[in-house]
């Protein structure tokens, strides 16, 4: 047998249910069966770092508790954090370009702008938007109350965010080279963003699922690439949550394989050139 | 759409050409920048290249700023692919006329994004790889 096999043969079909039940109670994340894989992949890392020889051995720990910090790094080991920056560009162009411009002037009096970064993984889109925000509008960033909030239920990813530290891969991708000379430093192997920067995004944790702490009224909502992982009850009720916190004249962004259509009605599609963005009906 | 790959690794170029013609460029490579040169007069100007920064001959920087002073290449988009990553390389290929930079090494995603961000429009064509 080899090592894969021995692991793979270590969890119980009960291991298993157990596993996507718990990963699916705390994050609404839907395993299925066929990615069984992904449950050892991801996890035998985390029983191998909290000192357990298997997975079994790992779970056996999980169940003498209903909930604790063993609880929160297996969920955590499960969610897919993939970004970049500006990633998908179009939206970005398009929000820019349009849907900004609309906005800043229906805010006109009240001089302020609310952003959402719902799920905002290592925190390559919230600054992505601060960048923009930056160099596209300054005088609404330093006249104005511009607020970016950046959410994510994961404690590794919203440590990451906050530290605003990035890998050359990660400034590779989606970066415009100038924004990248522009708006960061090196640091050995890694670039920072700078503070200005960092300054402008609250970050916190939440979790979509379940009851949300206060968020005040949003002009664009991201929620990009985290509805996809949900069922559809769990999609419907996130949605219907939402529509209290988006502005009626607000914007939701969804991922590009994402969409509110024959998920919830109350929402109408938007589309400009090759970018879509939901508005309350 | 056109593309250009200039590196003096073979197995670079045909990393980076597979890429392209992944998105949908037709690619030709050459091995340093005085070769780029004359394939560019021999054939006319191409959407984009792909730059190396370190080769024998004629090197990287050199190529774009003999590039971007010919009128006749002004549509050409050029993108950097090298090992260099230090920021003042970065400005000094930005002000020579580069339009983009990416650093080795790279993934097939890192090069297909610098593209998008050239907006360069492509014919729709499935790209390699899942979602999310
Ligand atoms: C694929 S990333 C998307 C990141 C970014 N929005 C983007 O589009 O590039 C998905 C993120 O959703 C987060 N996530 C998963 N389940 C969540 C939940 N129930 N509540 C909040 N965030 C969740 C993960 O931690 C991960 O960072
Ligand atoms: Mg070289």
């Amino acid at each position: 047998m080899t090592a894969t096999e021995a692991q793979r043969g270590d969890l119980t079909p009960t291991d298993l249910v157990y596993l996507r039940e718990l990963i699916r109670e705390r994050s609404a994340i839907v395993i299925d069966e066929s990615k069984g894989y992904l449950l050892e992949s991801r996890l035998a890392p985390v029983a191998r770092r909290n000192g357990h020889n298997s997975l079994t051995e790992l779970v056996a720990r999980l169940r003498l508790d209903h909930t604790g910090p063993l609880h929160d790094l297996v969920v955590d080991a499960m969610t897919t954090n993939e970004t970049s920056f500006f990633r998908d560009i179009h939206p970005w162009t398009v929000l820019e370009q349009t849907w900004l411009p609309e906005l800043i002037q229906k805010r006109s009096a009240q001089r302020t702008l609310t952003f959402w970064n719902a799920a905002c993984s290592s925190g390559q889109e919230p600054y992505s938007l601060a960048m923009l925000l930056r160099d596209r509008f300054p005088q609404i960033v330093d006249t104005w109350n511009v607020r970016i909030i950046a959410t994510d239920l994961s404690a590794e990813m919203l440590g990451r965010s906050a530290a605003g530290r990035y890998t050359q891969l990660e400034v590779n991708r989606g970066l415009p080279a100038p924004l990248l000379v522009k708006h960061f430093k090196r640091d050995g192997q890694y670039w920072q963003i700078n503070d200005n920067l960092r300054g402008m995004v609250e970050f916190r944790a939440l979790n979509l699922v379940g009851q949300w702490p206060f968020i005040p009224q949003v002009d664009v909502l991201f929620m990009r690439n985290v509805l996809i992982y949900f069922d559809l009850p769990t999609k419907q009720e996130i949605l219907n949550k939402l529509r209290g916190v988006l502005r009626p004249d607000g914007y939701l962004m969804l991922g590009t394989a994402e969409t509110t259509l024959n998920v919830d009605e109350r929402f109408e599609r938007v589309a400009v050139d090759r970018a879509t963005a939901y508005r309350p009906r | 759409m056109r593309a250009l790959v200039i590196d003096d690794s073979r197995a670079t170029r045909a990393i980076l050409s597979r890429i392209l013609q992944q998105v949908g460029f037709a690619t030709f490579d050459v091995a340093d920048g005085q070769l780029a040169l004359t394939w560019l007069a021999d054939n006319g100007p191409v959407d984009l290249a792909l730059v190396d920064w370190n080769m024998p001959i004629l090197d990287g920087l050199s190529f774009i700023k003999i590039v971007r002073a010919n009128p006749a290449y002004a549509d050409m988009r050029l993108l950097m692919v090298t090992t260099e990553s230090d920021i003042e390389r970065m400005i000094m290929a930005l002000e020579a006329g580069a339009d983009e930079y990416a650093m080795k090494p790279f993934t097939a995603s890192v090069i297909r994004e610098k593209v998008d961000i050239l907006g360069i429009k492509l014919p729709d064509t499935p790209v390699a790889g899942g979602v999310v």
